[in-house]
């Protein structure tokens, strides 16, 4: 390697932050890292991992605690000002103008970056037309989609071409679709201009893309290389198992990942298994715990080798502690779904002249997990909260645990638990507090409290005299739960519970949701991480307000076209679809 | 980077304020509507002047000279005088708060008033000590010129009391208006509501919405962002301050004894003084609801309350005079209301002026360090 072109020279970098309890917590842990110009470089790790914090310095925005930090051959440190002259930053949160308009939003940041006037009319003509937004120059940017929101982002921060672009985590809280474009112009200008680009992401296929990937965890830099090299690791561990018919992938997943001396880790997809084996597992036993399955080796992928080196660091560190022990994960199976537990017939949410949902009907059984998808604004949330009776109908028929919610939606309440998409817990109190509190809240008094919440700590693992609010993000979501869960509710519901933990709590928290549908409490659930479709049971797409699909995940992969496609493409698929079916009626008619 | 590129960027940022302003209706209420209200809620509703006081007399000894004495209240425009025959009736009346004042004229006056020894009893509700105190200055004011006149009618003048004879003049608001001092002191109200709370939101919505950190890696420089900040509400100000000047003229009618200009050179310095306030609490609190509250603490209140816009400063504690010599606040409030009622005076106009300039700088500067393109 030579450092005398590298667009960024780090050696011994290193930034402290005082946390929440004071103490301070190493955001960059010693990393030394060298990127090379005219590439497609991603700094790949969970929420959490320092990744942010790297982009910020490199941009100047942040000083270095330790360490050199060479941009562009200057040292950032000492002269932020002129690398901020010569890059292009879109920061996780664009910092759009609102009341601006599309076209004063770009002009502005054309106007700061000295774009000349000449060169102005081709570039926005370029850009309007890559983010497809030319029909949209004179709306104010508050009122695009999120999506749309990020690819204007783009654009104001490719306004002129940079010597480096940073984009710190685009597609975070996008839609699969408006993820799809964002690349899909990246990709483009580092084609046509040699584009030096640092992208960070949580997405594993997006590191795919890259020509260099930094894998990072907990500050700390665990890997780099082209993604070839970086997956050769998992070579020969990769597989699917598909289990036999009638047994529900997450089963399956959940027996695999419950032998962590066997499997290193295990995700449903595609209507099977996909797992990495431990290299060292006993083939006896290896094939014992498959041995109703079908297991076929796979191509080894980025992901996998991610997983590999996440455990390893965690084994190595001890500091996550084991997952929640799980109840019975041996699903209770119901040979009669007797009654639906949920029963929604033509409903109906309007705002004003908007039409937020649309006649929408469908049945949810006992113990079923049933996940609500959708991109951005398509409705999801709207029919969550009229589901849970937190927003009235506009019209139509709507039955939880068989109470009417038109008029009994104070007794409806006390038969579900809720779990909203941000902490919504006190942060200052501590967990038994908490507990107490939404016991109370709940009718819960007494002995019954006493040994619900004791019942519960155990459950989720939970050290009652921590305080809320310092709790890591994966056991502020246990917690959340504990709460839903305390009254034993008949239903659960779940906003989002995902976003925003890393994928080991992630899947802890799967292995939770799969036991507690065991026991027979259903489950709803919204997410935007496509994958995460495949543990639920039934799953029910929404764009613009219209039920899209329905059915079992494959089913759904069956009506996108391809029973062996992933989900996030699958989701692709139908919205399209969808999409093209609804431009094309007013067409018709 | 060039000076070509300096205004380029500051053109472009002001014209993106100038946009957010105008684009965001409750900024143009506060900015321009708010100021209209106060100039007539303050102009009309807020007055320590008492006119028709409620002054009850018991008339005791209905002689002719008591009666000629008394009769002077009738002349005032500031008292409206009943009469009642009975004391304890009279007492009833101001304890129940139906009159502000008991005039007594006890049985034996004119007897009394022939000897030289006349004496009347004047009862105030001090429950409102500020109006008593004004009721008792008119009372004696309408009495004494009638009380004079009979002495002298009598020829009996008491030993020593004609050689002092003390002739009252107000200077500057000769008939003592509060609207007089009130009016100017409502300029520096309104260019402190301006100043301090519009811009108390500007860089702290910018760091909430996460903007600042796209700006900060652009080539944009922290005194581009101030100067943009502060430029389009130089201009509400100026017109805030046009609106109140000329309330004062055609309105209430307050003189303008001091140069004009100087009146306005001194209001904008001000101005600037309030926005650097406001700016500068908006960029270290970094947080819209803190930086309100911040800004109406810091500024408003300590204007209205300790600037001397209505309680004399040197009746306060000596921290409370120490605290308000430092706010900017008391130095224009002097200075302008000296300017409107008594006229332009150099070395006092030269002083406050340099005070307030060396506060607009030192919060203007204040404010461009803590944009320092910095997130930690």
């Amino acid at each position: 390697m030579s450092d005398g072109g590298a667009t960024i020279t780090a050696t011994g970098l290193r930034k402290t932050f005082a946390g929440p309890d004071g103490h301070a917590i190493a955001a960059i842990d010693d990393i030394s890292l060298t990127v090379h110009p005219g590439k497609l470089t991603a700094l790949v790790g969970p929420d959490g991992a320092g990744k942010t914090t790297l982009i910020r310095m490199i941009a100047g925005l942040l000083k270095p605690d330790a360490g050199s930090l060479c941009v562009l051959g200057i040292d950032v440190a000492a002269d932020p000002q002129a690398v901020q002259d010569r890059i292009s930053y879109m920061p996780q949160r664009f910092g759009l103008y609102e009341d601006l308009s599309v076209q004063e939003n770009l002009d502005l940041y054309a106007d700061l970056h000295g774009v000349p006037q000449k060169e102005r009319k081709e570039r926005f003509a370029r850009m309007l037309e890559m983010t497809d937004m030319a029909r949209f120059t004179e709306r104010p940017a508050g009122k695009l989609s999120g999506g749309m929101k990020q690819k204007l982002g783009l654009a104001c921060t490719l306004v002129r071409s940079p010597d480096l672009l940073l984009l710190d985590e685009p597609s975070v809280g996008v839609d699969p679709l408006s993820r799809r474009d964002l690349w899909k112009i990246v990709q483009q200008l580092v084609d046509d201009e040699k584009l030096s680009v640092i992208v960070s992401t949580a997405y594993m296929d997006e590191a795919e893309r890259c020509a260099q990937v930094f894998v990072m965890n907990r500050g700390r830099l665990l890997a780099e290389g082209p993604p070839g090299d970086l997956k050769k690791q998992a070579a020969g561990l990769t597989f699917t198992a598909t289990p036999p018919e009638g047994m529900p992938a997450r089963e399956l997943q959940a027996r695999l990942i419950d032998a962590p001396d066997l499997i290193i880790d295990a995700v449903p997809r595609g209507g099977s298994v996909r797992f990495i084996r431990r290299p060292e597992a006993d083939e006896a036993r290896f094939f014992e715990l498959l041995h109703d399955a079908l297991v076929e080796a796979r191509p080894e992928e980025i992901e996998d080798a991610f997983m590999m080196m996440l455990r390893r660091q965690e084994r190595q560190d001890r500091k996550t502690p084991a997952e929640p022990a799980a109840a019975s994960v041996a699903a209770k199976r119901r040979d009669n779904p007797d009654k639906p537990v949920i029963v929604v017939r033509d409903l109906v949410r309007k705002f004003g002249d908007f039409t937020a949902v649309a006649s929408t009907s469908f049945d949810v059984a006992p113990g079923e997990i049933f996940g609500l998808l959708g991109p951005n604004g398509a409705g999801k949330t709207t029919t969550f909260r009229m589901l849970c009776g937190l927003l009235p109908a506009t019209s139509g028929h709507l039955e939880v645990a068989g109470l009417n919610l038109r008029n009994a939606r104070a007794e409806a309440r006390g038969r579900i638990g809720y779990v909203s998409q941000k902490f919504a817990l006190y942060g200052n109190l501590s967990v038994r507090e908490n507990l107490e509190f939404f016991g109370g809240a709940y009718g819960l008094r007494g002995k019954a409290l006493r040994t619900r919440i004791a019942a519960s700590l155990e459950r989720f693992d939970l050290d009652p005299a921590m305080q809320s609010g310092l709790l890591p993000a994966g056991y502020k979501q246990r917690l959340a739960m504990a709460t839903g869960l305390l009254h034993e509710p008949d239903i659960l519901f779940l906003d989002e519970p995902t976003s925003g933990i890393d994928p080991l709590a992630r899947r802890a928290f799967w292995h939770t949701i799969t036991s507690l549908a065991g026991d027979g409490v259903t489950i709803i659930i919204t997410t935007h991480f496509m994958e995460e479709a495949e543990y639920c049971d039934r799953i029910a797409i929404q764009d613009a307000g219209e039920m899209l699909a329905l059915g079992t995940p494959r089913a759904v992969r069956k009506e996108a076209g391809d029973e062996g496609m992933d989900m996030n493409n699958a989701f692709i698929a139908i919205v399209e679809q969808g999409r093209a079916a609804r431009n094309r009626k007013p067409s018709a008619a | 980077m060039s000076a070509s590129g300096f205004t380029t960027r500051l053109v472009a940022l002001t014209r993106k304020e100038t946009r957010q302003m105008l684009r965001d209706r409750s900024n143009l209420v506060v900015g321009l509507l708010l100021p209209v209200v106060l100039i007539l809620l303050f102009g009309y509703g807020l007055s320590f002047d008492v006119k028709d006081a409620r002054v009850t007399v018991v008339l005791e000894d209905s002689s002719p000279t008591a009666r000629n004495i008394v009769a002077g209240l009738h002349g005032s425009p500031y008292l409206a005088p009943t009469w009642e025959t009975s004391m304890a009736e009279a007492e009833r009346m101001i304890r129940a708060g139906e009159t502000d004042a008991i005039l007594r004229v006890p049985g034996e006056f004119s007897a009394r008033l022939a000897a030289g020894e006349g004496g009347l009893q004047l009862l105030l509700n001090g429950v409102d000590s500020t109006t008593a105190s004004v009721i008792e200055g008119y009372v004696d004011g309408a009495l004494s010129v009638p009380m004079q006149q009979q002495a002298d009618r009598a020829g009996n003048k008491p030993a020593g009391a004609a050689s002092v004879t003390i002739i009252r003049r107000i200077w500057f608001n000769e008939t003592g208006e509060s609207t007089w001092f009130l009016v100017p002191g409502l300029i520096v109200l309104v260019m402190t509501l301006i100043g301090a709370f519009l811009t108390s939101l500007l860089v702290a919505r910018e760091w909430e919405r996460g903007t600042l950190e796209s700006l900060f890696v652009t080539p944009v420089r922290p005194l581009e962002l101030v100067l943009s900040k502060l430029a389009p509400y130089i201009v509400i100000g100026g017109i805030d301050l046009i609106l109140c000047l000329l309330a004062a003229k055609y309105l209430f009618l307050v003189p303008m004894r001091g140069s004009l200009w100087i009146i306005v050179v001194s209001s904008l310095l001000y101005l600037l003084v309030s926005l650097g306030l406001g700016l500068f609490i908006s960029a270290i609190t970094r947080n819209q609801f803190a930086a309100s509250q911040m800004a109406l603490l810091a500024s408003f209140l300590p204007a209205m309350m300790l600037s001397g816009f209505v309680f004399d400063l040197r009746n306060t504690p000596v921290v409370i005079q120490v605290i308000s010599q430092l706010l900017p606040a008391t130095h224009f409030m002097g200075l302008i209301k000296t300017l409107f009622m008594a006229g332009d005076y150099w070395p006092d106009i030269l002083r406050n002026c340099s005070i307030l300039a060396f506060y607009a700088i030192v919060l203007i500067a204040l404010t461009r360090r803590s944009l320092a393109k910095r997130l930690d």
